[in-house]
């Protein structure tokens, strides 16, 4: 078997802005200091004069985003997960939410995987806090092909995204001629009639992993890649709930708010079926690398199987 | 367009402030008073290509208004530029009114931007003036904001960066009448001195009086031959102008007058307004 290719999400959110800059010239793209890391700085040596580096300083940013964008750009604001939605959450909510403003969150370093820094930079509620926002898209892509796709698409879409990308190279698994990607649908990677696993970002490969080991057991797991948690693909979940009567949701974020609690207001509406959400529990990360903490956390493919059986 | 004429219309705005609080039984009277000859100033003689046919006219120039409490003053003065009817300010923060409790700018023509968080909007109003010179258009953006407001940590990471990034097509005018909910600015959280303040983010900064057009003219004048930095204009202003009553009076920051209090301030606006005509 060929080595498989590892990628961070956040390498094809730089490289995507970089592309599409040439074919959007209405695209303006602003940082907080952390160019570098989260990758707009290929977007920012390309198009200096449409490239604002705002310093240490997100709400501010977040604000001049509105501000821009309501002379008709499309604005991509970037930093860090923890600062992006929870330095910025009010300005995100009252300077972009609610005049529903063309400007895009694009967050990187979302989730434990951020690693060594610890708990104060793995954040693990900024699903749960851009949610609630009224009108705010919710994309978070699983490896590289699916961060480029997720960028052109909401660059196409008109009004509030969130998008998560991570900071550690994650294994590509939609390199597939048909993979197709739209806002608001889900995927099904794989069909089984046991039970459902739906998974978001970058935790989609431990789902698949662990799928792959319960079906050498004799369990069909049906697979399903949420990248979009708002608008949640109901139709999707209800039906693959229907057929297999359980449900595990997998996510790189708090069980509390996240990809699990948006399977779950859907589920307990249309069809109850037990759910075993699968993610960081009610505490707050640490400090080690990122294999090592998806390992701590169960979100490794070996973690996810072994609470999948523990469910079944 | 005169002094005299400006000082009409600004009467008729503090009738709208009246009006529309009044009918509200909430709001924020007293700021919009004190601001009330800045919104005129600005909508009757500063602002270029502000049209009630075209509010959306890519060239005009924006105004943010950052302390967003005192929309009752914006209202008024968009509803006499002709934005919509002025018989309409009644239904200030009605159930599904087009006049929120602040500005909401997918709900009432003429409003450029949605605010009412303090210190949000001059951010806005920064990244409006840097999509100008994106597009290499040449027009300018003003920024109300309360002299409360500016305890506000994101009003200084804005002056920060308009003043790194030489931003000279912002105006931010600080409606000073010294007084916020809690008493006055400088029992409270002083941000004096404001200007030595700005003068330290590498703003140009003017000082006026808020009440006086030929001082605002000045000042305003002053402003658009600043270049390589934003300009601060400082007004000096009474919080309640223009009703005996109200005037620096900290308690009218958020309170609507009632039946007769309405009565007594439309008296002294009625006769404001007539002896502007006799003169």
């Amino acid at each position: 078997m060929s080595e498989v290719k590892r990628i961070a999400t956040r390498q094809g959110y730089g490289e995507a802005l970089a592309e599409l800059g040439e074919e959007y010239k209405n695209l303006v793209v602003m940082d907080a200091d952390l160019a570098e890391s989260t990758k707009t700085i290929m977007f920012g040596k390309k198009f200096p004069e449409r490239f604002f580096d705002c310093g240490i300083a997100e709400g501010n940013m977040v604000s001049m985003a509105a501000g821009l964008a309501s002379t008709g750009k499309i604005v991509f604001a970037s930093s860090f997960a923890m600062f992006a939605t929870g330095r910025a959450y009010e300005q995100i909510r009252n300077s972009v939410g609610y005049p529903a403003l063309n400007v895009k969150i694009a967050a990187t370093h979302g989730g434990i995987t951020v690693g060594e820094d610890g708990a104060t930079h793995q954040c693990l509620e900024d699903v749960a806090l851009m949610r609630n926002i009224p009108g705010m898209v919710v994309c978070v892509p699983s490896d590289v092909i699916e961060a480029k796709a997720a960028v052109r698409a909401a660059i196409e879409y008109e009004g509030p995204v969130f998008l998560r990308f991570g900071r550690s190279a994650v294994p590509v698994i939609n390199d597939r001629p048909d993979y197709k990607f739209e806002l608001g649908k889900g995927i099904v990677l794989k069909e089984g009639t046991d039970v459902t696993i739906i998974a978001t970002g970058i935790v989609v490969e431990s789902a698949m992993e662990a799928a792959k080991k319960l079906e050498a057991e004799g369990v069909s797991a049906e697979v399903i890649n949420i990248h979009t948690i708002k608008p949640i693909d109901e139709e999707l979940v209800i039906a693959s709930a229907k057929k297999t009567g359980k449900v595990v949701t997998v996510e790189e974020h708090s069980v509390i708010g996240g990809l699990g609690s948006a399977v779950c207001d859907v589920i307990c509406r249309y069809n109850p079926v037990p759910v075993l959400k699968i993610g960081v529990q009610d505490e707050f990360g640490t400090s080690a690398s990122a294999a090592v903490l998806m390992k701590e956390y169960k979100l490794d493919a070996d973690g996810v199987y072994e609470q999948v059986k523990a469910f079944l | 367009m005169n002094n005299l004429e400006l000082q009409k219309i600004a009467n008729e705005v503090r009738k709208g402030i009246i009006i529309s609080t009044h009918a509200a039984k909430a709001g924020h009277p007293g700021g919009s008073m004190s601001a009330a000859d800045i919104f005129t100033y600005l909508y009757f003689e500063e602002m270029q290509n502000i049209d009630p046919a075209n509010p959306k006219n890519p060239d005009r120039d924006r105004f943010v208004l950052s302390k967003g409490h005192t929309a009752p003053g914006l209202y008024a003065a968009l509803a006499l530029k002709g934005f919509f009817p002025f018989e309409d300010l009644v239904k200030l923060r009605k159930l599904h009114s087009y006049l929120q409790g602040h500005p909401d700018m997918k709900a009432t023509p003429g409003v450029d931007m949605s605010t009412g968080s303090l210190g949000q909007g001059i951010s806005a109003a920064v990244g409006m003036a840097l999509a100008a010179r994106i597009d290499q258009k040449d027009y300018r953006v003003y920024t109300l904001l309360g002299d409360g407001e500016i305890e506000e940590g994101q009003v200084w990471e804005a002056a920060m960066y308009a003043g790194h990034k030489k931003v000279d097509n912002l105006v931010a005018i600080i409606d000073n009448n010294g007084l916020q909910i809690d008493g006055k600015i400088e029992d409270v959280c002083s941000p004096y001195p404001i200007d030595k303040k700005f003068e330290a983010f590498n703003w140009h900064v003017i000082n006026a009086d808020a009440h006086d057009f030929d001082s605002l003219r000045a000042a305003f004048a002053e402003a658009k031959t600043v270049k390589g930095m934003p300009t601060a204009i400082i007004c000096k202003s009474v919080k309640g102008k223009g009703v005996s009553f109200m005037e620096n009076q900290a308690s009218w920051h958020g309170v609507a007058p009632n039946d007769e209090q309405y009565e007594k301030a439309m008296a002294e606006l009625e006769k404001a307004g007539e002896e502007l005509c006799q003169k």
